[in-house]
């Protein structure tokens, strides 16, 4: 059984980030299939965590719902994260989500990124926006992402376009999820505590009150 | 078991009349606030330490020396002394002579600071702040317990033949407390000393506290202090108070709504639900605080944020007449029904001196430094 965490961005209910989301998660779905892997989709919409999200940023805790999430992102084995392009960059509930998400939660996380827009020319979204951000945050970006434009939801060639496309990110993404395997979660709050212990029992006194650097 | 308050010692406008104290004002506040406490039959005082506005206290041993002068019985502690930033050194001696003054009604609780710049304002790096921590308080224990102190280490120039004056008070240093919301080093800190551990029960849900708390005393007992039920518990807690529930929770809403660590965020119900805020009658304080037993076990101080957030000096020396008249002897009664005796009492140096004569350091020090 492969985890997935689908972290949907979008605002409108319906949603065409949405919409991406589901196409991709049921082409990743049916590529595990393929290799006899069974999946477990989570889908997280944002929109509806959005005050708990700004409460987060505000206080410093997060409310039980969304602590609730956080649960759900660090138990999987990967992450599909869509966003709409707002001003040539992620959307600002997208962004924050991911500020408020604990720290080391996306480590070796492999990621599917994709992103939707009014047109075309915001493509390069995935690239400048997505890509470094889970970078920076340890994740294991797959190499294909999607962007989505209005008209490729339309009939004729661009239709086809998408499917294919779809297809390409799904196929190198189940890739890298059977290379990186079910993902053992992190324990931070244990790996601290030790690294706190050694520094506290290497810090003692030795042989008649010398002093040891560590 | 002790009960409290702690200042952060904000100057906040206050929300409902627009108005904002002066530095003088806010720092008197705070003094007659203090003095209240002790009025009301409250056994501690507790003041933070910030190095920028809209805060005062700066300098915490200056302003509780003049507490100490003006009080007979309760104790002057802090939320937080900064061992991060400042140099243990001038902490020791700082803190040896408010021991002096107030005749051993004084400790002290340390913590890291969370306003990051004044880490370069004091030449440190934020980056290093748990190995500063660790070697900072591993200096201060020694410059209060051996009389000669050759030392070196990374963050501070190294001492030499370094005697410290003066002396802690009938030899015996002020009880440490170690203070933190989140880092589960800081519980390490404190149970591998023996030192005590304080939870700022304010900003974060009570499964957080539980589960410092819980480390906390399990590596107590590991550290070979005593049992888990036997380490030194304090915890924070927030409450606005009036006879009637509905009144407390209307006076209590703008200055809540405009507070600058929560305000303009999830609202005061949320908050309440969320956190260990209690905005409401004496008997929903009592019950409430009574609960934090539930999750944090016996515990040895509660101490109450009450004077924040704008709130005028009237209206915190009413709250310090309703906690002192109807809900601190009730908290009293009830936390001593069914605490088991080897639980131990709130620290005091009294009782510290006594220990100590009796060559008991049970909760004073690591198995190395209680070799002869």
């Amino acid at each position: 059984m492969t985890k997935l965490a689908i972290i949907s961005g979008g605002l409108r209910e319906p949603s065409s980030t949405r919409l991406l989301a589901d196409r991709i998660t049921a082409a990743v779905a049916a590529g595990l299939a393929t290799k006899n892997l069974t999946t477990d989709a989570s889908v997280i919409e944002l929109r509806r965590q959005g005050r708990a999200i700004m409460d987060t940023l505000l206080t410093g805790f997060a409310p039980a719902e969304l602590e609730s999430v956080f649960e759900t992102v660090a138990d999987a084995d990967g992450v599909i994260a869509v966003t709409p392009a707002f001003n040539a960059s992620f959307s600002g509930l997208f962004k924050s989500f991911f500020d408020v998400l604990p720290e080391g939660t996306l480590s070796e996380m492999p990621v599917l990124i994709a992103a939707t827009g009014g047109t075309e020319r915001h493509s390069l979204v995935l690239e400048h926006a997505l890509r470094p951000m889970f970078s920076y945050l340890h994740a294991i970006v797959s190499p294909t992402g999607v962007y989505a434009a209005t008209d490729d939801f339309g009939a004729g060639q661009g239709s086809a376009d998408l499917s294919t496309r779809i297809d390409k990110a799904a196929d190198d993404y189940v890739r890298l999820l059977q290379s990186c395997g079910p993902r053992t979660r992190r324990d931070v709050f244990t790996e601290e505590l030790t690294d706190m212990e050694r520094l506290l029992t290497g810090w003692q006194p030795r042989d008649g009150g010398d002093t040891v650097e560590d | 078991m002790h009960f409290g308050i702690f200042s952060v010692g904000d100057v906040t406008t206050d929300p409902t009349t627009g108005r904002t104290p002066t530095e003088t004002e806010r720092i008197r506040a705070t003094v007659a606030i203090a003095k209240k406490a002790e009025e009301v039959g409250l056994d501690v005082f507790a003041t933070g330490e910030h190095h920028n506005p809209p805060f005062v206290p700066s300098s915490p041993t200056t302003l509780l020396g003049y507490i100490a002068a003006q009080t007979e019985r309760i104790i002057m502690s802090t939320a937080t002394t900064l061992i991060t930033t400042n140099d243990p050194v001038k902490i020791a001696e700082d803190f040896s002579v408010l021991q002096h003054l107030a005749e051993g009604r004084a400790d002290l609780m340390l913590g890291r600071g969370n306003t990051g710049p004044v880490y370069p304002w004091f030449g440190q790096d934020i980056r290093a702040a748990i190995p500063l921590t660790v070697e900072h308080y591993g200096l201060l224990r020694r410059l209060w317990r051996e009389e000669v102190v050759d030392w070196s280490g990374k963050f501070r120039t190294p001492l030499q033949g370094f005697t410290l004056a003066p002396q802690p008070l009938d030899g015996v240093p002020p009880f440490v407390w170690h203070g933190s919301i989140r880092t589960p080093e800081v519980a390490e800190l404190a149970a591998y000393y023996g030192d005590g551990f304080f939870h700022n029960h304010i900003f974060w849900p009570p499964s957080h506290t539980k589960r410092m708390v819980q480390l906390y005393r399990q590596r107590f007992e590991h550290y070979g202090h005593g049992s888990a039920d036997q380490a030194i518990v304090g915890l924070g807690g927030q409450v606005f108070i009036r006879p009637n529930s509905q009144d407390a929770v209307e006076e209590f809403r703008p200055y809540f709504d405009n507070a600058p660590v929560y305000g303009h965020g999830p609202s005061l119900e949320e908050f309440s639900a969320q956190t260990p805020l209690t905005v409401g009658s004496p008997q929903q304080v009592i019950d409430r605080t009574l609960g934090f037993r539930d999750y944090a076990g016996d515990y040895q101080r509660q101490l109450f944020l009450i004077d924040h957030a704008g709130l005028p000096l009237k209206t915190v020396l009413e709250q310090l007449d309703l906690l002192g008249e109807d809900v601190i002897p009730v908290l009293r009664k009830e936390f001593a029904v069914g605490r088991p005796e080897h639980v131990p009492d709130a620290p005091t140096h009294e009782a510290l001196v006594k220990a100590a004569a009796n060559g008991d350091h049970c909760t004073s020090g690591t198995a190395e430094e209680q070799q002869p």
